[in-house]
């Protein structure tokens, strides 16, 4: 983990968010929420403010963060790959995708390439299920995705 | 109250109603296994979250096992505690948290107090079928106390210490499932984070995913070392628990042997940290009177209440949660830091060696310590004003380690001059005993009269927060006594809120006192053992022929020899000193 | 025919999910307005516990008493929860709900606040849902400026409000413990019960917790009376339940069916059977807490006492349907899979059990697994059902446990023969070239990506076992069927 000075704006605009909770402990997940929204992760730095804000200490933030699969403490890529592994996913063959995807990104599920534009993760279910397997980019969601479709998908945000 | 009837391994078990089954079947002499549950009774301590399944009954009419420390007693209940399906499914368990446990008991430095070795071999485990990955993590080595987590069985006591006990924050449970373990922030090392080092968290772990950093090889180099003469202090608490781990009685003083087997070991002066709390009370008592007196004429700078800062656990608690209140604990150093540049600036000079060539070693119940004297502003020119400080734990397994049976070693004395100590300093080592300790000589050097009444009963006991009018011949002085920080804590916040009434405050970091500190022979939750080991030093307090600090004749000649007075220049200069802010965020950097 | 009757989805697809009008003009709110205005608390609890509404988050539990037991708690403040975590991966009904019909989740919780004397109401949602999240939002905005949610609620002088509170990726937060926890900020990890939410939950304070869909039941068993809901479904399990079909099934989405409508109805009558025609194998519901549901399960009637005597549970609505291409053995794997990487980690059976079946079912697909190993699986299984603290881990084993009372003989497959007949087991295959088919285009060569494949020009071709990862590149390569599995 690297040292990130955060400026003193990026500070103030992250109290204000907590300021928003009233400072409520009892909010730490919705302010990590926003956190996460504007800085799109939340490194060591960050949670120590909010610790600091909400009066809690910063192991538990930390504990917190580390117990959601939905927090990250690494930035994602600027499209980040997201593939379903639910159920109905993974009967209709997402592991091939998921592989595929990996095959051709050359990376690794939690890993971003090393141009930052793209990162792999995996998901349990977006409740899509009906065009199983799913694949998201961004917000953007792909149904019925064949390991041969991962081609034309990266394809689009490679320009 | 109500009370319940049930039926326990076909007994039967009348208790109040909300008692668990595990206590229930206890009144009927059934003993059901344990892992994560842990109790100090008495203190407000309890850690129950239900997490091991070691302790797993059947419950007839119930669909899955239950657990026994949290299931409680209903009217009428039949328990089983060790019918086949128990003991199947109790073993199981077993086996899978040993499936996950690097077995390495032969060089686990908690191994002998292991309650996880212990349960192992209660239920006979001679194989783990279970075979797979074990979670593994950095190891962690801090001034004090070591990490070494692949032994943690995620049972949270240390981390209920850490957060509701001490209020501290250091640890928590981090991760999920497998990978689930308890950490300092970004898992990072304790150093890194506020943690104050009181090793309440390594005195309830039951296992050896948490222990002291061992010094005793340090000491063992330096006795061998011919070049140096090596000087030993011991603290009030230890002669009060030493004896535990030889198998004596809890209570058991064992002043007189603890002394001999120092001698024994090679320490060329055996000397007594109950000296230098002597001389905490004539700089502390001093400093409490000149603030008072000032205070009392109307002096509007000065602070109050003093607080005393004997106890390196507090000052790191306040350094780090606090720092702005900084200016309100006594200036003056612990004991074990008093003691340093008494041996090395004025017993070396007496003796014509060097600092250099003298290596002071202090036997502390305190982890605390260890940090403590690795702090810079204790050194000069380098030079720790204390060595090494090796917990009772340490100093037994060295006895041990020397071939010596303790049990049957003569008594023997201190030397002197720093061996020489009174009964004031001796109840230092329990919670309320320092301020008792400090009112016997602000007493006299106030009123100028003759305490008759020596013993403060109000000040004793173990509530987590007392209080106690004392009266100065017609000055009443509120005297507040918190043990364990989370107390603590309270009454720093009162006094921020500038709610406090107190005069003065005694604040030790341990639940119980040093007697209860983090480098005790562990006490498994037995809260019985930190009473007795309480009434022990209290009795040693009562045979002692001189009973307050200002009459100790060596700290008098002390002050004459040497200091000049209390709280004078000298005194400002070894004996006292300043703290620090450490609020400051400590996230990671490269 | 099979038919479908929808309760829970009445206005899904129907109304126009963020004009409250839309709602309104199908009875919506009237039940409110009953309510508040013509019944007491108990009267509304007594309908509901007539009408035998269950619990459809997956524990069946009476909704009736729930609301029952909440209310008969002292205290000065009492909150309702609607649980809309839906962590079962395969299954979207709450979602559907949320999106489509809002208003009606609103209403429920309203009336459950009137009945059990909680004045305040949070949803807990995962953060997976956005559109869901808008959509309440929408609602609650809308219900507040028509006076039916807030203070006064209808000039009844009830007050009642509702906010949102977000999951952040963590199925044990489906579980109600864990749920409250993770609404005071907390790790989300359950605690003993007893005692209950109902009588300790959300700081401390007694909690009524439900799912969407036991919510969005009870407007219409207001409006229709509890003999009409009563009429519906099987003697203990009434009502209707919706369920998400997915996988090898034709017509993939949301069905609603009255309770005791059987497997084979849902799967061939409403989801048009097996894609591609294959065989059926199994269906899975309850998701990763659930069982299989086989060949032999086809006709029995679909409700909660009967799937649990199969093996199996209701679970949340999950249905995923299996075919012949299968692997039984791989799929309690992938439940477990899933399992180990959502449990909380709190209790040792669960965090060490479940990974050590984890990697007996890794052994045995791999084509490592000895017949000891099966027996380890059903004991280790049953201990940790038997001992784990919460729903997951009393769950988590009977993928395992009902794969191998139905499918024992792929088991066995697996062990002794080494063989995976669904072709799914990766270490027990082989891809090898067919000598006769080959005509050394020397196109796999080219494709496989760790160079397995040697062979010259015109010449057959050879794939080197040590070395073939089993991709699966050549066999999709080659144009002349020349590569096949063993
Ligand atoms: C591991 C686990 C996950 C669960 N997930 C959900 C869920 O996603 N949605 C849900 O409504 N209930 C879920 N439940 C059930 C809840 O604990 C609870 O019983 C339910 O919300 C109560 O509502 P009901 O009585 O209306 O079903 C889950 C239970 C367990 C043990
Ligand atoms: S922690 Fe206990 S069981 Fe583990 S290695 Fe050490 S002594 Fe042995
Ligand atoms: S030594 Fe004390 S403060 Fe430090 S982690 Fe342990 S319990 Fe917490
Ligand atoms: S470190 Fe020790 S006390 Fe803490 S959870 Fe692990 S085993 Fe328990
Ligand atoms: S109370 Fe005693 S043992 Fe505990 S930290 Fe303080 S000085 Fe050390
Ligand atoms: S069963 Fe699993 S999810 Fe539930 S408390 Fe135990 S570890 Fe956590
Ligand atoms: S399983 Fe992939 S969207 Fe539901
Ligand atoms: S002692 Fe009861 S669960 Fe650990």
């Amino acid at each position: 983990m690297a040292k990130i000075k955060l400026s003193e704006k990026k500070i103030q605009e992250l109290k204000d968010v907590c300021k928003a909770f009233n400072n409520e402990k009892g909010e730490l997940i919705n302010v990590l929420h926003k956190a996460q929204s504007l800085f799109g992760y939340l490194p060591a730095e960050l949670q120590e403010i909010i610790a600091k804000e909400l009066n809690v200490s910063v192991a538990h933030v930390y504990g917190v963060v580390t117990f959601y699969s939905f927090f990250t403490m690494q930035p994602k890529g600027i499209h980040p790959v997201s593939i379903c592994l639910g159920t109905a996913c993974y009967v209709r063959g997402a592991e091939k995708v998921l592989e595929e995807f990996k095959r051709q990104l050359k990376i690794q599920v939690g890993e971003t390439t090393p141009d930052g534009k793209f990162s792999l993760s995996c998901l349990r279910c977006v409740g899509a299920c009906g065009l199983a397997p799913v694949v998201l980019v961004g917000e953007k969601v792909y149904g019925r995705v064949a390991p041969d479709g991962v081609a034309d998908i990266i394809a689009e945000y490679n320009t | 109250m109500k009370t319940i009837k049930l039926i326990i391994d076909g007994k039967t078990a009348e208790v109040p109603e909300n008692t668990t089954l595990l206590k229930a079947a206890k009144t009927v002499g059934i003993d059901i296994p344990t892992l994560c549950y842990f109790e100090l009774k008495d203190m407000n301590i309890e850690n129950r979250p239900g997490g091991c399944r070691v302790c797993v009954v059947e419950v007839k009419g119930r669909r899955n096992l239950a657990p026994a420390c949290n299931t409680m007693v209903a009217e009428g209940m039949e328990v089983y505690t060790h019918n086949i399906r128990v003991l199947n499914a109790r073993r199981t368990v077993l086996e899978l948290i040993l499936s996950d446990h690097p077995a390495e008991c032969l060089t686990c430095a908690k191994s002998g107090s292991c309650e996880l070795q212990s349960m192992a071999q209660q239920l006979g485990v001679r194989e783990i079928p279970y075979q797979g990955e074990q979670s593994k993590y950095r190891k962690d080595t801090s001034p004090a106390i070591i990490r070494d987590v692949d032994k943690c069985i995620m049972c949270r006591r240390c981390e209920m210490m850490c957060n509701d006990v001490q209020t501290v924050g250091a640890l928590n449970a981090v991760n999920r499932g497998f990978m689930a373990v308890v950490a300092p922030a970004f898992e990072m090392n304790l150093e890194k984070s506020p943690c104050t080092y009181c090793g309440q968290c390594v005195s309830v772990c039951p296992t050896g995913a948490l222990t002291e950093v061992d010094h005793s090889r340090n000491v063992i180099n330096a006795l061998a070392d011919p070049a140096k003469t090596v000087v030993v202090q011991t603290a009030p608490a230890v002669r009060a628990a030493l004896g535990e781990e030889f198998g004596l009685a809890p209570g058991t003083l064992v002043t007189g042997k603890m002394v001999a087997a120092l001698r024994r070991l090679g320490f060329d002066y055996v000397f007594d940290t109950d000296f230098a709390a002597d001389l905490t009370i004539m700089e502390e008592g001093t400093e409490l009177l000149d603030r008072l007196t000032r205070y009392l004429k109307g002096d509007k700078d000065v602070k109050l209440p003093i607080l005393t800062s004997c106890c390196p656990g507090w000052v790191n608690f306040f350094e780090h949660n606090f720092p702005e209140m900084r200016e309100i604990p006594s200036t003056a150093k612990s004991p074990q830091q008093m003691f340093g540049p008494i041996a090395k600036e004025y017993f070396a000079k007496k003796l014509g060696i060097n600092r250099k060539n003298m290596i002071v070693v202090s036997i502390m119940p305190c982890l605390a310590k260890k940090y403590e004297c690795q702090r810079d502003e204790f050194k000069v020119d380098g030079d720790p004003d204390v060595n090494f400080s090796l917990s009772t734990r340490e100093l037994a397994h060295l006895i041990k380690a020397s071939n010596i049976d303790f049990s049957s070693l003569p008594e023997d004395d201190f030397d002197n001059p720093l061996g020489e100590s009174t009964g004031a300093s001796v109840i230092f080592g329990t919670t309320g005993g320092v301020i008792e300790a400090a009112c016997r000589t602000a007493y006299e050097l106030y009123t100028g009269k003759k305490l008759e009444k020596v013993d403060f009963k109000e000040l004793r006991g173990l509530e987590n927060v007392r209080h106690a009018t004392i009266d100065f011949d017609g000055l009443p002085i509120n005297i507040g006594i918190a043990h364990g920080l989370g107390n603590a804590r309270k009454l720093l916040e009162d006094i921020r809120d500038g709610k406090s009434q107190f005069h003065a405050i005694e604040i030790m970091a341990c639940p119980g006192g040093c007697i209860g500190g983090g480098g005790q022979p562990y006490h498994h939750g037995d809260s019985e053992v930190i009473k007795l080991r309480a009434s022990a030093l209290y009795r040693e307090d009562a045979g002692k022929p001189i009973r307050k600090s200002h009459e100790n004749p060596f700290i008098l000649e002390l002050y004459k020899d040497f200091l000049g007075k209390p709280c004078g220049e000298k005194s400002h200069h070894l004996l006292h000193t300043h703290y620090f802010d450490k609020s400051a965020g400590v996230f990671v950097e490269e | 025919m099979a038919r479908q009757i929808r309760i829970a989805l009445r206005n899904c697809g129907v109304i126009d999910p963020e004009r409250i009008e839309d709602y309104i003009s199908r009875d919506g709110y009237m039940a409110l307005a009953t309510v508040l205005t013509e019944l007491s608390p108990e009267a509304v609890i007594e309908i509901l516990k007539k009408s035998g509404l269950r619990g459809r988050g997956g524990g069946g539990f009476p909704a009736g008493l729930k609301w029952e037991i909440t209310r008969k708690v002292q205290a000065d403040q009492k909150y309702v929860v609607c649980n809309a975590d839906e962590g079962d991966p395969g299954a979207f009904m709450d979602r559907s709900i949320l999106e489509g019909d809002p208003h009606a989740v609103l209403e429920a919780m309203t009336i459950n606040g009137y009945c059990t004397g909680a004045s305040k109401g949070l949803i807990y949602i995962r953060a997976e849902y956005p559109l869901a999240v808008e959509r309440l939002k929408t609602a609650m905005k809308q219900s507040r400026e028509m006076g039916l949610l807030g203070n006064n609620i209808l000039q009844t002088g009830f007050n009642f409000d509702i906010d949102i509170r977000y999951g952040a990726g963590a199925f044990v937060c489906g579980e109600e413990t864990a749920l409250i926890h993770s609404m005071e900020g907390l790790r989300g990890e359950p605690t003993v019960k007893p005692p209950f939410p109902s009588v300790e939950g959300y700081l401390k304070k007694p909690t009524n917790v439900n799912n969407v869909e036991t919510f969005a039941n009870v407007p219409v068993i207001i409006n229709k009376g509890w003999e009409w809901f009563a009429s519906i479904g099987t003697e203990k399990s009434k009502g209707t339940k919706v369920f998400a079909l997915a996988g090898k099934i034709n017509n993939v989405g949301l069905v609603e069916v009255p309770m005791g409508t059987t497997l084979r109805e849902v799967i061939y009558e409403i989801g048009g059977g097996i894609q591609g025609g294959k065989e059926f194998k199994a269906a899975q519901t309850g998701g990763p807490s659930g069982g299989c549901l086989t060949k032999k399960h086809l006709d029995t009637p679909i409700d909660y006492d009967n799937l649990i005597a199969a093996g199996s549970m209701m679970g949340s609505g999950g249905l995923i349907v299996m075919d012949e291409d299968d692997c039984m053995v791989a799929i309690a794997k992938f439940y477990l899979g899933f399992t180990v990487e959502e449990s909380c980690g709190k209790c040792s059976p669960c965090r060490i059990g479940n990974k050590r079946l984890f990697e007996l079912l890794e052994k045995i697909t791999q084509g490592n697994g000895t017949m000891e190993d099966i027996d380890k699986l059903r004991n280790l299984s049953t201990v940790i059902k038997d001992t784990s603290l919460c729903g997951l881990g009393q769950s988590s084993p009977n993928p395992v446990l009902s794969t191998i009372e139905n499918f024992i003989g792929e088991y066995h497959e697996h062990v002794k023969d080494k063989k995976c007949r669904s072709k799914v087991c990766k270490s027990m295959m082989q891809y090898l070239v067919v000598p006769e088919k080959c005509i050394g285009c020397t196109l796999c060569a080219r494709n496989c990506p760790v160079n397995a494949i040697s062979g010259e020009r015109k010449q057959v071709h050879l794939i080197d076992q040590e070395k073939c990862i089993k991709c699966g590149a050549c066999m999709e390569k080659c144009k002349f069927n020349a590569i096949i599995i063993n």
